[in-house]
């Protein structure tokens, strides 16, 4: 469960042994861009001793390593691969970067006696070549399971203007939600960046969400629990749900193959919908399994 | 390891530890300034005893700022500085 995913930069120890309290699903330690390039190092054994010594209550352990086009994506993969993290976000990801971290973290795997393939793999799209071949950058490599889009970037690299509506990404958002949607991986959506507006947040998720997307990251805590919110099923989504499996389990005692609910039929897509919608919520503890 | 250099790492920050190392010809020695010596102090050198006989280092002087820093990040500073005093 990706519902929100928060970033927190690799070289503060004071916000890194905050945030498992924070209430994010994942926690994403940053060692790229909120880290100076001088400090690359020192965030580095920060991060990787935080991943060894403190307990992160559940949430996902995630590492935002720096580019493998830099000499420092090589040592961060080399030095945090080795203490397990849940997964890595490749940044500006293309099917090379993902195929290449892919063999690393084997090779890695296999000389710390760790499962194969259990760091899994989280491309950040965010160049307008990424985004065109983002069907093929999933399909690389197996331990891909989630999308991450990055849009301050994209938009930078597409010379166009980033604003809060976000009407300029909707080609991005609907392509990677098709892509994540069709090889079956999670798609989260690109940070809201104005801290302060929590009702742009609202707007911007819900947004995110009716077309497909299944979280969105974060950059400050405080954004954390409308994304939360938005993210997770409603009550009436969930009752709904109910409703129609248990229409569903009776049609099948009478012997019914289609049936219908509050006067429409309800078949395959819509009991799959509600099935789904069951799950998450199990899956978040609002209903128990 | 042999210390070359001075070198330093980490930050005045709340629960960070600024790490200073210089080469030392009398060993490892530790100048450990901390808000919470009188509590912590014994345990904090010990962190950074521990870690430098990890890295193999013999020769160093540690001059240390401590803000509260947990064992994570003393050990991960102290490793930061003496591999950017080794360079």
């Amino acid at each position: 469960m990706r519902r929100s995913m928060l970033f927190i930069p690799g070289n503060n120890p004071s916000m890194i042994q905050n945030a498992p309290v924070l209430g994010a699903d994942s926690i994403i330690l940053d060692l790229e861009d909120a880290v100076s390039i001088d400090e690359k190092d020192s965030a580095r054994y920060l991060v990787r001793n935080a991943l060894l010594e403190i307990d992160f209550s559940g949430c996902e352990r995630v590492v935002r390593i720096n580019s493998i086009g830099t000499n420092f994506g090589y040592d961060d993969i080399d030095v945090i691969g080795r203490v397990k993290p849940d997964a890595l976000i490749i940044p500006k990801a293309t099917e090379e970067a993902v195929e290449e971290v892919d063999d690393l973290l084997s090779a890695i795997e296999r000389e710390e006696g760790f499962k194969l393939g259990s760091i899994k793999i989280i491309p950040l799209i965010e160049t307008a070549i990424g985004l065109e071949d983002v069907f093929n950058i999933v399909k690389s490599s197996k331990r891909v399971v989630a999308v991450l889009l990055g849009a301050e970037d994209l938009t930078a690299d597409m010379e166009i203007k980033r604003t809060k509506e976000g009407e300029e990404i909707f080609y991005a958002r609907s392509k990677v939600v098709s892509v994540c949607k069709a090889l079956k991986v999670d798609a989260i959506d690109t940070p809201f960046t104005d801290v302060n507006d929590f009702e742009g947040l609202r707007k911007d998720s819900e947004k995110a969400k009716l077309i497909g997307m299944t979280g969105k990251a974060a950059i400050n805590p405080r954004q954390i629990d409308i994304i939360n919110e938005v993210f997770s099923p409603s009550k009436d989504d969930i009752e709904w749900a109910k409703r129609v499996i248990l229409a569903y389990e009776e049609a099948q005692r009478e012997g019914k193959g289609v049936f219908s609910l509050d006067g429409k039929m309800v078949d395959a897509p819509i009991l799959q919908r509600a099935k789904n919608i069951i799950e998450k919520a199990k899956a978040i503890g609002l209903i128990k399994g | 390891m042999r210390i070359k250099k001075p070198a330093k790492a980490g930050t005045m920050e709340s629960n960070d530890i600024y790490i200073m190392v210089y080469p030392n010809e009398n060993g490892n020695e530790i100048q450990l300034d901390s808000i919470v010596l009188k509590q912590f102090g014994k345990q904090i050198e010990k962190v950074i005893m521990d870690t430098l006989k990890e890295l193999e280092v013999e020769n160093a002087l540690v001059v240390a700022k401590d803000r509260g820093a947990l064992d994570y990040t003393i050990k991960a500073r102290v490793e930061t500085a003496v591999k950017r005093a080794i360079e």
